[in-house]
């Protein structure tokens, strides 16, 4: 066919067969391609499928509010409160400096909160919003609200901030929140996903560390389509958060702000038991600290003034504090020798001053004796020498028996911070731990309470509260959870026999209210509400013989570290026991001086539920009283604002 | 075939030709551009722009110059095979050297509605002057060494031309694409084997030249290729594209997600969604119904051009038809393969579906030039 090319016949069938050939290949490959196709969307396409919702869906959380804390009466102690925010979104913002400007025009900026802002702004992507301000006020959020036209990327956002309305009063026992450290999840195995979240807050000391799980509550979730570029699309699912767990303290707002107040000025800390159920109806450590400083986190200026100041106001220390309870753990012993039989109820024993044991001199603090004592004035009077005598009689082990059965040397379950477990040494223990073998003296000392023996307040209250009702109840502090009751531990029996507690109580009552007690300028004089106590004065130093020879220096010559605590055990009203009180004032001095006036009052605020009538004080305190009273309200916050939750 | 041979009494005229034009090819050209248009206004979120419209001018324009082509006399076309080679490469040249000179690594030509790039162009032209050489030279010189040269020479040209854009895609496809024509034509198996063999040789020395001084390919030509042997091993950096694409294709499954449902197209997991990984899309949201028959519908098309073909007693035309239902072939191919993971991330368009105008202006040209070898064929 063509002029110059070959056969068309052979032209036509090398064609054909390459064609062939190479429509064969092509059909293979469209082949494989086919068989793909099936293997990827008919075989795999449950994984992919899944990879495609992995890819799509974010799941967030929505956290849950924290519940709320009451005191008895439904007062509030710990809320929520609204915490407005101020955030730019920098991708609406445009320009960024420009709106910082006119913002800072309306509102005051932090400088080293905008510095931390503006570099998060170039790290982080357009759509997040930062933060530019927190906690600002209710006047600024209304006068960027107004002006929002004129501020682009501007978004006002609030979230829900703890606080605690009764600042220092409730510091140590509630504690605070903060927010999430590293120490934090480190401590915890397998921390919820919530503890994640920036600006989370949980617990960090008191009940709102210890019962974190019930008043955090559970997230919420959130599914949330998302674009490649992470933007949210829209929400597919939601399953909604479950609020932290409302919690009612047994303590009486009333009582603890008015003993906060009572006992500012001084390092001390008092601690009052019912009686019949072992609530904590208050629990105070002074000096105190507003612990709503540290939920925002607390200043390195604010912190380092709490750290060094030598009244340490930030232990709790009727709960965590460890002191020598002196002569307020005479009950101890007296109980102790009573039902060893070792001491009769008349038996008396010569106190000369001093008691010589083993060619040690012990001596009474009344260094001209006290002549012939009994059991009654050996309390009332606080005589040591009668407890030197009988503790040679029972030996420690059985004065250690009785401490344990009365509370001390005991760790309680209470949901506080490092609640403590005290000491009440015994034979084993001081070899086991001094390496060293018991000595008599160590029996005397700890017969009138020194030596080793160490109790917290709140576990001398709950001696008081044992020898006053007579069952070995047990302290309780958290009176329901999200309104479920729990129970209370009344205790049975202590297993004292009645006689005996009866003379304790009688002698104790005696101490408060005869003439020659050591706690007689502080009884009450109200029939109703007689006050039955025990002063206790512990040693923080060893006084030299020399120093003896010399006169004992008085304590209020001492510098203040040195001087001795003073402590004050008592229970009201002595007929009808309703509260038991321990009072300790750190380097106080005497127990009788600077312990008991403070219980009494104490006492008589508890028991009227108010502030007393002036006639429940001897008529020649009444105008210093006045005075006080005057002072203290103003100090304290208005009445418990009552029925606010619901109690 | 010479104007010589063109006889009234054998082939129609006027208007008379436009009934031999084969009208189902026409037909199932059209299909397969009206499911890209589909995808492209899904891909858009059911919008006509910033896609759907332009595609469809493009086509229509397409369209038309296959209709213009189909009417031209092939012996004028053939005749034409040089020139239009010639000035095909002229193009590539001057987007090659002046082009860059402009605006970085410019490929394409803008034309108004439209930006061609002649590498596209290339693909067809050098078909052309194939199909004309191998007519013009005796069957029997084929295989002759001194033979062989000429034609690789004509390929080599504006593979380097591409090479040095740089474009790996479209040159491995032109020379793929001249291989299957000189193959077609009747070139000795030898030479094939040999130039396996130095592929083999040449892939070997693309690996081992890695990282040395005479590297041989672009450091992210590398990436794509490391990517494709080991995907998972990056998936958020280099096998990205990769893993998006198989999720995209595997989650579709049977019938698909639906007509915009698809979430990783929706939501911008897949990229180039509406060029390169446009099958991914199709695939996710009408499943595996809808990528077999998408399939099949461009099977349908190179079959229904080799039967053509085939049929033809005309050299010229039948290499130049199976030619461009080659060059077809290995677009839809390579691309498929690529969004499936059997092949490394080239970028290369889906035929007729991807949103561009110069592979489709290219395409509808070929297929201009097989309609014209139809109508003009020698009955």
């Amino acid at each position: 066919m063509s002029l110059r090319n070959q056969n068309p016949k052979e032209s036509q069938r090398s064609i054909t067969r390459r064609a062939l050939i190479l429509g064969s290949g092509m059909a293979g490959i469209a082949g494989v391609l086919g068989y793909r196709m099936h293997f990827l969307q008919i075989d795999q396409s449950e994984q992919f499928r899944l990879l495609a919702n992995e890819n799509r869906i974010n799941i967030r959380l929505i956290p849950p509010t924290r519940g709320r804390i009451f005191d008895r009466n439904g007062g509030i102690v710990a809320n929520n409160i609204p915490n407005y925010r101020i955030t730019m979104v920098r991708e609406d913002a445009g320009d960024v400096d420009e709106v910082i400007y006119r913002l800072s025009r309306l509102v005051e900026l932090d400088p080293h909160e905008l510095e931390k802002a503006r570099s998060d702004l170039k790290k982080l992507r357009a759509d997040t919003p930062i933060t530019l301000t927190d906690n600002a006020s209710w006047e600024d959020i209304s006068r960027v609200a107004v002006n929002s036209p004129a501020l682009p990327g501007i978004v006002l956002e609030v979230d829900s901030s703890r606080h605690y309305p009764l600042g220092p009063d409730y510091a140590h026992l509630v504690g605070y929140v903060g927010p999430v450290s590293e120490n934090d999840l480190k401590r915890i195995d397998a921390p919820d996903a919530l503890l994640f979240i920036p600006r989370f807050h949980i617990g960090k000391i008191g009940i709102e560390n210890m019962i974190e799980d019930s008043l955090r509550g559970k997230a919420g979730t959130s599914h949330i389509e998302v674009n490649a570029a992470g933007r949210s699309m829209r929400e597919l699912s939601r399953v909604e958060n479950r609020p932290g767990s409302d919690i009612q303290l047994t303590i009486d707002t009333n009582l603890q702000s008015y003993i906060s107040a009572r006992l500012e000025g001084e390092s001390a800390a008092a601690a009052v038991i019912d009686t019949n159920t072992g609530d904590i109806l208050a629990c105070v450590s002074s000096p105190s600290f507003d612990p709503n400083l540290f939920v925002n986190g607390i200043s390195n200026s604010d912190y380092n003034a709490l750290l060094n100041n030598k009244y340490r106001p930030l232990p709790n220390k009727p709960v965590q504090g460890i002191y020598p309870p002196g002569s307020t753990f005479k009950m101890i012993t007296a109980l102790a020798a009573l039902e060893d039989g070792k001491l009769g109820f008349r038996e008396k024993i010569h106190c000369p001053g001093y008691a010589q044991i083993s060619g040690r001199r012990f001596h009474c603090w009344n260094s001209r004796g006290h002549g012939s004592v009994d059991l009654h004035r050996s309390l009332t009077e606080s005589c040591d020498v009668f407890y030197y005598e009988i503790s040679l009689r029972i030996g420690i082990e059985k004065i250690a028996e009785m401490a344990r059965r009365l509370g001390l040397g005991e760790r309680y379950d209470l949901p506080l911070t490092s609640v403590a477990k005290g000491l009440i040494p015994n034979k084993d223990w001081k070899l086991a731990n001094r390496g060293d073998s018991w000595k008599i003296g160590d029996t005397v000392n700890s017969s009138i309470g020194q030596g080793y023996v160490l109790a917290s307040p709140l576990q001398l209250a709950v001696m008081t509260a044992r020898i006053a009702s007579g069952r070995a109840l047990e302290p309780r502090i958290i009176k329901s959870i999200e309104g479920k009751e729990e129970p209370a531990i009344q205790g049975e029996d202590i297993g004292i026999g009645e006689d005996y507690l009866k003379a304790i109580r009688t002698a104790m009552y005696e101490t408060s209210n005869n003439r020659r007690g050591t706690a007689y300028g502080s009884r009450i004089i109200m029939d109703e509400f007689r006050l039955a106590g025990k002063t206790g004065t512990s040693q923080v130093r060893n006084i030299s013989s020399a120093e003896r020879k010399n006169d004992v220096i008085k304590n209020e010559d001492l510098p203040w570290e040195k001087r001795d605590h003073a402590l004050f055990v008592s229970f009201a009203p002595y007929e009808n026991p309703r509260i038991a009180i321990a009072v300790v004032v750190e380097h106080g001095g005497s127990g009788s001086r600077s312990a008991a006036p403070i219980a009494r009052d104490i006492a008589l605020q508890a028991l009227y539920e108010d502030d007393p009538p002036l006639t429940a004080y001897p008529a020649n305190v009444r105008d210093m009283i006045r005075e006080q009273q005057q002072r203290l309200l103003e100090k304290r916050p208005k009445r418990t604002i009552r029925g606010d939750g619901r109690a | 075939m010479s104007y010589l041979e063109y006889s009234v009494k054998h082939v129609p005229t006027g208007f008379r030709k436009i009934l031999h034009i084969s009208w189902p090819l026409v037909i199932m050209l059209s299909a397969v551009a009206g499911i890209g248009f589909m995808i492209l206004y899904s891909v858009s979120g059911g919008s006509f722009t910033p896609w759907v419209e332009p595609q469809i001018k493009r086509y229509a324009v397409s369209l038309a110059l296959m209709f213009v082509v189909a009417m031209i006399p092939i012996w004028f076309l053939q005749n034409m095979s040089a020139l239009a080679y010639m000035a095909t490469l002229l193009l590539l040249m001057s987007v090659e050297f002046f082009g860059s000179e402009v605006n970085g690594a410019q490929r394409w030509i803008d034309l108004g509605f439209m930006r061609l790039q002649p590498s596209e162009l290339m693909k067809i032209t050098l078909i052309m002057l194939l199909a004309a050489y191998y007519d013009w030279l005796p069957l029997k010189n084929a295989s002759q060494p001194l033979w062989v040269i000429p034609p690789l020479i004509f390929i080599l040209i504006p593979v380097a031309l591409v090479m040095r854009q740089p474009d790996l895609g479209t040159s491995m496809l032109l020379v793929a694409g001249g291989g299957m024509m000189m193959f077609l034509a009747g070139v000795h198996w030898g030479y094939f084997s040999a130039v396996l063999a130095a592929g083999i040789g040449l892939v070997a020395s693309i690996f081992l030249s890695k990282g040395t001084e005479w590297q041989l390919l672009a450091d992210y030509q590398y990436r794509r290729i490391d990517t494709f042997l080991d995907s998972s091993s990056d998936p958020l950096g280099a096998g990205y594209h990769f893993m998006q694409s198989k999720i995209a294709l595997g989650s579709g499954g049977w019938s698909g997600r639906g007509f915009m449902q698809g979430t990783q197209t929706r939501l911008n997991f897949l990229p180039e969604k509406h060029t390169d990984f446009i099958f991914s899309t199709f695939a996710e949201e009408f499943g595996f119904i809808g990528a077999i028959i998408l399939l099949a519908l461009y099977v349908l098309i190179i079959s229904f051009c080799i039967s053509l073909a085939l049929s033809n007693q005309n050299r010229f035309s039948s290499l130049l038809m199976l030619g461009i239902a080659c060059t077809f072939f290995l677009y839809f191919a390579v691309n498929m393969a690529m969004v499936m993971g059997l092949a490394p991330v080239v970028g290369l368009p889906l035929p007729l579906v991807s949103y561009g105008g110069s592979a489709m202006l290219a395409l509808m040209l070929g297929f201009g030039l097989v309609q014209s070898a139809q109508v003009h064929k020698p009955r």
